[in-house]
């Protein structure tokens, strides 16, 4: 149906850059998540594809045809706003209806169709309610279900969830999720909740001061993340700094060998891939909490340098607050100045993915 | 509706008494006095109670020809100053709302200047203009004095209603394809509604009792009811006249505020003056 290119979009204002050289293909029918912290420029870009922003420079394509200049209202894009943004002076159904009859199309088709979107979103029979009388989700429901009723060939989707409680978060976005699967919707979407983007997205694109730090997969983006800020902002994950010499990633309490040159540089690795074995004596880190989770025991140590760490171990193993442990790596990357080095699994360095078993490809 | 006990010693409380008994001896007494008199027929010295209620001065005032020209006059006044405020500050509150000129801050003070100024001095300065215009005892000599003293409630309260609509509203209606003007139309406007609608009642009602301005340009040809009302007072014998039409006049005034209230409660004017 529809593909978007976005071709080294700028966006200035005034003196601060919001959004620098960000390109970005989003084929047909495919869900992408903008995921960034706040003041990325995610809801930026969102804007100008929608057409509230003007892009300083770069190039906004639907199937092809440059749209960059058009108002909103000449745009074939929905959008759907954190806000919901409905019409408190209208109906639920007028509410839906009003951009059909901006065009003016017969009455009875309106009906139909208005009808039928309501009935997509889950609230067949509720024309006749006031927005103010829906709850949040029901109301976010209508927005959607009022951009969805033109059957616009992009669908914007900014931070739509982000009003609502953890639980109706979570059944909503699997109902988006299968309503874009169902239409077929090509559909950008703008969160700063990680949950939210692994759980929707084809593709998460993860944004840090206007650029675009790595776009792949939600599996490729956790365990391949390309740049320190990724590995940090996607999941858990703990931060060593220290220096590489000869060959080796030396810390006082975790030493790995790896093909690096040597300098500074920042050991990542997941707590699952932290092993926890007990030391003798005063050596290795100190355990200073034990967070019990059921299915797993989240335990976090203290290096001698001050770093604090988290080690996810099996619940079959209490560790006490103040006990010595030895930290045992399982996996590791490697990262030097924001980019990815190396990374690896314990014993055998090499090109393989570095957090779990997936092949996949650095 | 005054709590005259406190609720944590249960002691009377006496300082709220007393603002109570002074509030009610001067905005009740003189309100009670002058409906007293309205439906008296004969009160004299040194009765507390008229001796004789009766709806007789109602009469003999609703069959004067004089009423009910003023009548006609004020309200020909008020609805055409109402609109013509409407027409100009409308769209101007928007402007101010919404958009980013040069020199917005100064126009925007601009609309209170008229009332930083003595108004009697004022008035008789445009006096002297408008004998030179020949606008003088004429109804839009009239009409257009009074629209100098509606453009700041017009301007500001309207700015308010237009600022505190959603933009998000706004650029959704953009979304699914309306054009600007189609937005203002079908979504400002209607959101801003209600609020507005009491900045022109308001506007109608301080028109309806503006009386200096009326009297020093529209005298002596164009008499509106507080014109002729201040005359009944001033130069008739017979108090009941002018206590009638000013009990007629109290009516409206007092609808407008009803309706009024629910804006002025919602902090309309203060995000107004803020803005």
């Amino acid at each position: 149906m529809a593909r978007l290119t976005i071709e080294s979009l700028r966006k200035f204002f005034a003196s601060t850059v919001a959004v620098d050289d960000f390109s970005l293909d989003v084929a047909d029918g495919e869900l992408v998540c903008l995921l960034g912290p706040s003041g990325s420029g995610k809801s930026t870009i969102l804007r100008m594809i929608g057409g509230f922003e003007q892009p300083t420079s770069g190039a906004i394509r639907i199937d092809g045809q440059d749209v960059g200049r058009l108002s909103p209202d000449r745009r074939p894009t929905g959008m759907v706003f954190q806000s919901h943004a409905l019409w408190s002076h209208m109906n639920v159904f007028n509410n839906i209806a009003f951009g059909l009859k901006l065009r003016h199309l017969p009455r009875a088709e309106i009906r139909r169709k208005v009808e039928a979107a309501l009935e997509l979103v889950g609230l067949g029979g509720y024309g006749h309610r006031q927005t103010f009388q829906l709850s949040g989700g029901q109301q976010q429901r209508v927005a959607l279900a009022r951009s969805l009723v033109l059957e616009p060939k992009i669908l914007l989707l900014d931070e739509p969830f982000a009003s609502l409680d953890q639980h109706l978060r979570e059944r909503l976005r699997e109902e988006v999720r299968d309503i874009q699967q169902r239409l077929g919707i090509t559909t950008l979407f703008v969160t700063h909740g990680q949950d939210e983007a692994l759980a929707l997205a084809d593709r998460i694109v993860v944004l840090r001061n206007g650029q675009c730090e790595q776009a792949d997969a939600p599996d490729v983006i956790y365990r391949n993340p390309q740049t320190q800020f990724v590995a940090g902002f996607i999941g858990q994950m703990n931060f060593i700094a220290a220096n590489v010499e000869g060959g080796t990633f030396r810390h006082p309490e975790m030493s790995v060998a790896i093909g690096a040159q040597d300098g500074p540089a920042v050991l990542a690795v997941r707590p699952e891939a932290l092993g926890l074995v007990a030391a003798e004596g005063g050596a290795g880190v100190t355990v200073v909490r034990s967070t019990d989770f059921g299915s797993h025991i989240m335990v976090d140590v203290e290096l001698s340098d001050g770093t604090r760490l988290k080690a996810m171990t099996s619940p079959a193993m209490r560790w006490e607050r103040g006990t010595r442990a030895r930290l045992v790596p399982s996996a590791y990357a490697l990262y030097r100045d924001n980019k990815l080095v190396v990374s690896g699994t314990v014993g055998a360095s090499t090109a393989a993915p570095a957090f779990g078993a997936a092949p996949l490809v650095v | 509706m005054i709590r005259t006990y406190s609720s944590t010693s249960g002691r009377f409380d006496w300082t709220g008494f007393l603002f109570a008994v002074v509030l009610a001896i001067v905005i009740a007494v003189p309100l009670l006095v002058v409906f007293t008199w309205a439906f008296t027929e004969i009160w004299r010295y040194p009765a507390v109670i008229p001796q004789k209620f009766g709806l007789r001065f109602w009469n003999q005032t609703l069959s004067r020809a004089d009423v009910w020209d003023a009548l006609s006059i004020s309200l020909q006044l008020s609805a055409t100053v109402t609109a013509l405020s409407a027409l100009i500050c409308l769209p101007a509150a928007y402007a101010f709302a919404r958009m980013k000129f040069p020199g917005r801050d100064l126009f925007f003070l601009s609309f209170l200047a008229s009332h930083a100024f003595p108004k009697f001095g004022l008035l008789v300065a445009i006096a002297a203009i408008f004998l030179q215009l020949n606008l003088i005892a004429t109804f839009w000599g009239v009409v257009l004095i009074q629209l100098v003293g509606t453009l700041m409630l017009m301007i500001w309260i309207p700015v308010a209603a237009f600022q505190a609509v959603d933009r998000r509203m706004e650029e959704a209606a953009r979304d699914v394809g309306a054009g600007p003007l189609r937005v203002f139309w079908s979504i400002t406007l209607p959101q801003a509604g209600p609020t507005i609608f009491a900045a022109v009642l308001l506007t109608f009602v301080s028109t309806f009792y503006e009386t200096e301005g009326a009297w020093l340009i529209g005298a002596p040809q164009i008499r509106t009811m507080p014109v002729l009302m201040i005359n009944f007072i001033n130069n008739q014998v017979v108090i009941q006249y002018g206590a009638v039409l000013s009990v007629i006049l109290w009516v409206p005034s007092f609808i407008a505020l009803m309706f009024a209230r629910r804006v002025i409660g919602t902090g309309a004017f203060a995000k107004g003056f803020g803005a």
